[in-house]
């Protein structure tokens, strides 16, 4: 084989660097994996920290509080209507990284991108159901919480309870396998959450990121950062000869070209190992232009 | 001077960007010390170290 042969082989691509991280963010936000033999959950102060991605904090083996639920935690509690702490979170997150914390450090996004391995028919998604996510965020994250108020003042985390199929997968099915008492207490809101979970894992097979791009809060809050993101996509209109694999090459059915900041793009890369000009790149620093 | 010729090279977009970029950042510093002030950062640790019934489907 010729050297420069040997340099195709050694060279890999932006997606198998991408797996790796989202295999190590996985780990990372799951490291207590023992938790699934006696059903318990992971007590300690790291869960004062919220995980970037989605990861629910019932989860047996889950390192730290998922940002969701905390937001709702907080938003719902006597105390507090507002989660200062969070949303700080959430704006240094989403200020660096925009919605590649989507495409690398969310372990239901690994999940889901799995799910769409499996052999099936694949459907693309029309536009219209990409805005289901913003209205999910207002009402179930942030106006629910506060809104609807039990006798003592406190709200329920809407959002976890009526749609979080993470919760469910994470965190309801291995703890009611481990214990017995609560397994008493099922009835029709787990139900509820079950089949919400199988739709979800279905549209998974079907659609790339199913739950990403229609339903998940968090993905709507980082979508919103991927215009001024410090970790953003630029594509040089120079090099560009405008054959369109870029486009063709995602999956979450952006076009890079017309919009490298839309809020759906999760920075995969799958644009950039796919341009043959060297047009497309993900990068940290704002060149000149 | 380096950084003031840098600055120079930069189009007025990426500066705009860059401005919101620093803001953004020094937001969520503040955002973050003003909610570990208020005492947030407990309940979310009570909510996280114990098994959320909402989440699981129960509550």
């Amino acid at each position: 084989m010729s050297v420069s042969g040997w340099g195709d082989v050694m060279r890999i691509g932006y997606s198998v660097k991408r797996k790796i991280l989202q295999v190590i963010a996985f780990g990372f936000s799951n490291v207590h994996l023992l938790n699934f033999k006696g059903g318990r959950i992971y007590q300690g102060k790291w869960k004062v920290f919220c995980n970037p991605g989605l990861n629910c904090y019932s989860c047996p083996a889950a390192s730290f509080a998922c940002p969701i639920g905390a937001l709702q935690a907080v938003g719902g509690s006597r105390d507090f209507s507002f989660s200062f702490y969070v949303t700080g979170l959430l704006l240094a997150f989403g200020v660096v990284f925009g919605r590649a914390v989507c495409g690398f450090l969310c372990p239901f996004g690994l999940l889901q991108e799995l799910l769409h391995k499996i052999p099936s028919p694949k459907w693309k998604l029309k536009k219209v159901f990409l805005s289901i996510k913003y209205i999910v965020l207002v009402v179930f994250v942030l106006l629910l919480p506060i809104a609807v108020t039990d006798y003592m003042g406190m709200g329920k985390p809407a959002f976890c309870q009526y749609i979080c199929p993470a919760g469910t997968l994470e965190g309801g099915v291995f703890l009611l396998a481990a214990h017995e008492g609560l397994r008493k207490s099922i009835g029709a809101l787990f139900t509820l959450k079950m089949a919400i979970l199988l739709a979800t894992i279905l549209g998974c097979i079907l659609i790339y990121r199913f739950f990403c791009r229609i339903l998940c809060p968090l993905g709507a809050i980082y979508g919103l950062f991927n215009k001024i993101s410090i970790y953003h996509l630029e594509v040089d209109e120079h090099k560009c000869n405008g054959c369109g694999k870029c486009s063709r090459a995602c999956k979450m059915e952006v076009n890079p070209v017309k919009k490298p900041q839309s809020a759906e793009c999760i920075r995969c890369g799958d644009c950039v190992d796919a341009c043959p000009q060297g047009a497309v790149r993900l990068k940290i620093c704002n060149g000149k232009r | 001077m380096a950084i003031k010729n840098l600055w120079r090279i930069i189009s007025v977009g990426s500066r705009k960007k860059i401005g919101l970029q620093i803001a953004g950042i020094i937001t969520a510093f503040l955002f973050i010390v003003c909610g570990v002030l208020r005492g947030e950062a407990a309940v979310i640790l009570n909510k996280a170290v114990n098994i959320c019934f909402e989440c699981i489907g129960l509550g």
